[in-house]
């Protein structure tokens, strides 16, 4: 039984040879790096795709592998994307102003400069003072240490609240739910000090990087692929050992998993707090991608569709949530982008746009119903994962023993 | 012989019911117990208050040498403590192999860092190995649990109580559903257990309560009704009115 940890999971090998040969392609395809087949808004988008595959993979871990249907990781993933969009904000701006003050005839000093910068941030919610909560936007190290700190401390002490009080099922989705609903209630705000529904814009530009966007993008590229690698194989590494095994336990059967002298509450909190971490990596590599972060990215829908994605993926396995994550959102992109073709009926045409979400109901629903393996699952067709065969004999040594249909129900 | 776990005067009740009642109880160290009594005689209930799933309203729960409280440990804290548990339903986790849940019900670290970066040694596997073969489950042990008999489900509960090396075991019905060969492989497997601990069996047969040839507690309406051997206490007038003339 003594095997190495890839020997055990295979898996994770042919994943990261799939995402390597991925990144690859798309690179020698990319106009930055390559022949210019893709075009770099695609490459952007197929980044971006990476980044929630990342998510789904800490949504895989915390629904799929413990349980808890958190319904609040896009807050994770948007306050991360918040944390690294104010250091770029405030550099680029800086840069600008210090160009722009360069030109004066008195040298500008540091505190005029900073209003300055205030000023072209804060304008657009009639502000120009820095608030607190940005006081270290001009640290890049201090931002990129935030993006784990603050959606960490929070998912902590929200877990802690909500886990020492026994909350679960449905319940506690509710609450993760609500979580997300006031943090981007919040945000909306224009005094909440990330300029309201304005959010945080113009991420896209690297402060201090002359390379064009179509470089940057394979730049992104890499480094998402780089991220969701290394997410990959620490969840499969987490899930693999007596920890996997402890926190499928309380998936399936809290009580039982206390009465072995495990605390329940202390696995769920970490884990938790582990993915929302995840989450918030995820999210700050994808908001430079799409250049822009508003509080509408943190609303309680975007937390479903990652239930949704898991789900049609095939939770409970890390490389469905990856395939759910991948297929859903480029199909979504697909869709919704106008590119797909109107179905004329002769009474009444479908709109791809509009009627995407009810396609993407309705097959969650099916999955839901018909295919709780989801897409996954298919892979147990060709790896004979399937419950064993027997041809109705029985499975136990005598007649107490379940036959094989009850087995197998 | 001295006194494992002790419990006076408790009660407790749910709407009103009194489903324990002045109850008070004690086992020493090596000591096998049955307790039998008609349905709702808060046989399950009492399990439920030592190992720290339902709180009393009044009364004490004593526990080991230093004498402490189980009243305000957790669950996990209790069983950490030296107690196990074995439900009336076997609730092995039936998605894993009989070897994880071994592994996982193995004396070790309980934390989630230790178990995070916990390895089997050799002597765990081989522990476990022993385990099983002392279940009868030794071919068993990559099978998912799910796919096992009722019986073995039972056994491999039973090995996975036995894995937490507990001072006190709490069995909950352990020959519901077997046949007389697995009813006859339990009562070993119990009576093994009870030379170097506590056990505690609950059960309605009479017969396989014979066989564990203990002293026997009547539970009835939440409190003890009867104390002694088997024949003492089904001769009493009492026990006889209550449940087996029923």
């Amino acid at each position: 039984m003594e095997r190495s940890f890839v020997a055990k999971n295979p898996s994770v090998l042919v994943f990261l040879a799939i995402l390597s040969l991925f990144t690859l392609g798309v690179t020698v395809l990319s106009e930055g790096f390559g022949i210019g087949v893709i075009s770099t808004s695609f490459v952007k988008t197929l980044g971006k795709t990476l980044c929630l595959c990342l998510i789904a993979v800490a949504m895989d871990l915390v629904w799929g592998f413990t349980g808890i249907l958190s319904l609040g990781h896009f807050a994770f993933f948007g306050l991360g994307g918040y944390m690294i969009g104010m250091w770029l904000m405030y550099e680029r701006t800086r840069l600008i102003v210090v160009e722009s003050l360069s030109q004066a005839e008195i040298p500008p000093t540091s505190s005029e400069v900073v209003d300055a910068i205030g000023t072209q941030i804060f304008g657009v919610v009639g502000s120009s003072e820095f608030p607190l909560i940005w006081a270290f936007s001009d640290s890049l190290f201090l931002q990129l240490a935030l993006v784990v700190l603050v959606p960490g401390l929070l998912a902590l002490i929200f877990g802690w609240l909500a886990f020492r009080s026994r909350v679960t099922g449905v319940y506690l989705s509710i609450l993760t739910q609500a979580m997300t609903l006031a943090l981007a209630l919040y945000l909306f705000q224009n005094d909440s000090g990330l300029r309201g529904n304005n959010g945080l814009s113009g991420l896209q530009n690297l402060p201090g990087v002359t390379a064009s966007q179509d470089v940057v993008s394979v730049w992104f590229l890499w480094a998402s692929a780089f991220a969701l690698g290394l997410g990959y194989m620490l969840a499969a590494w987490v899930v693999s050992g007596k920890f996997g095994s402890v926190i499928r336990g309380i998936r399936d059967n809290e009580a039982r998993v206390r009465f072995l002298g495990y605390s329940v509450e202390v696995y769920k909190l970490a884990v938790f707090t582990l993915t929302a971490c995840i989450a918030a990596i995820a999210g700050a590599l994808y908001y430079p991608q799409a250049g822009i972060i508003n509080p509408e990215e943190m609303a309680p829908i975007a937390s479903i569709y990652l239930a949704v994605w898991v789900a049609i993926g095939g939770r409970g396995r890390l490389y469905g949530a990856v395939i759910g994550a991948a297929f859903v959102s480029l199909l979504s992109t697909w869709f919704t982008g106008g590119q797909a073709p109107d179905i004329p009926l002769g009474f009444y045409t479908i709109k791809w746009v509009d009627w995407w979400q009810v396609l993407l109901g309705v097959s969650f629903v099916l999955v839901t119903l018909f295919a709780p393996q989801g897409i996954g699952g298919l892979f147990d067709l060709w790896t004979n994962r399937r419950a064993p065969q027997r041809h109705g004999a029985a499975l136990g040594p005598d007649e107490s023993a379940l036959r094989e249909k009850e087995a197998t129900e | 012989m001295s006194t494992l776990l002790e419990v006076s005067g408790v009660s407790v009740s749910f709407d009103g019911f009194r489903a324990i009642n002045n109850l008070s109880f004690q086992i020493g160290n090596a000591e096998l117990r049955a307790v039998i009594g008609p349905n709702g005689a808060g046989k399950t209930t009492f399990m439920d208050i030592v190992t720290g799933k339902t709180r009393p309203d009044e009364g004490r729960v004593i526990w080991g040498e230093k004498s402490v409280s189980l009243l305000r440990m957790s669950e996990a804290k209790i069983a950490q403590a030296g107690i196990g548990r074995k439900f009336q339903k076997p609730t092995v986790f039936e998605d894993q192999s009989v070897q994880e849940n071994l592994l996982m019900a193995l004396k070790n670290k309980r934390g989630w860092l230790g178990v995070l970066f916990y390895r089997p040694s050799k002597g765990d596997l081989e522990k476990v190995e022993e385990l099983a073969a002392e279940i009868g489950l030794k071919d068993e042990l990559t099978r998912k649990s799910g796919e096992l008999s009722h019986g073995q489900k039972q056994w491999l509960e039973i090995g996975m109580l036995l894995a937490q090396e507990p001072r006190l075991l709490l069995v909950d019905e352990p020959a519901a559903g077997m046949t007389p060969q697995e009813r006859e492989h339990t009562t070993d497997l119990l009576v093994q257990a009870a030379k170097t601990r506590a056990v505690v069996v609950v059960e309605h047969d009479m017969e396989f309560v014979r066989r564990l040839n203990c002293k026997v507690t009547v539970l009835h309406e939440g409190a003890v009704l009867a104390e002694g051997s088997l024949d003492h206490v089904t001769s009493n007038q009492d026990v006889i009115d209550v449940y087996l003339g029923r």
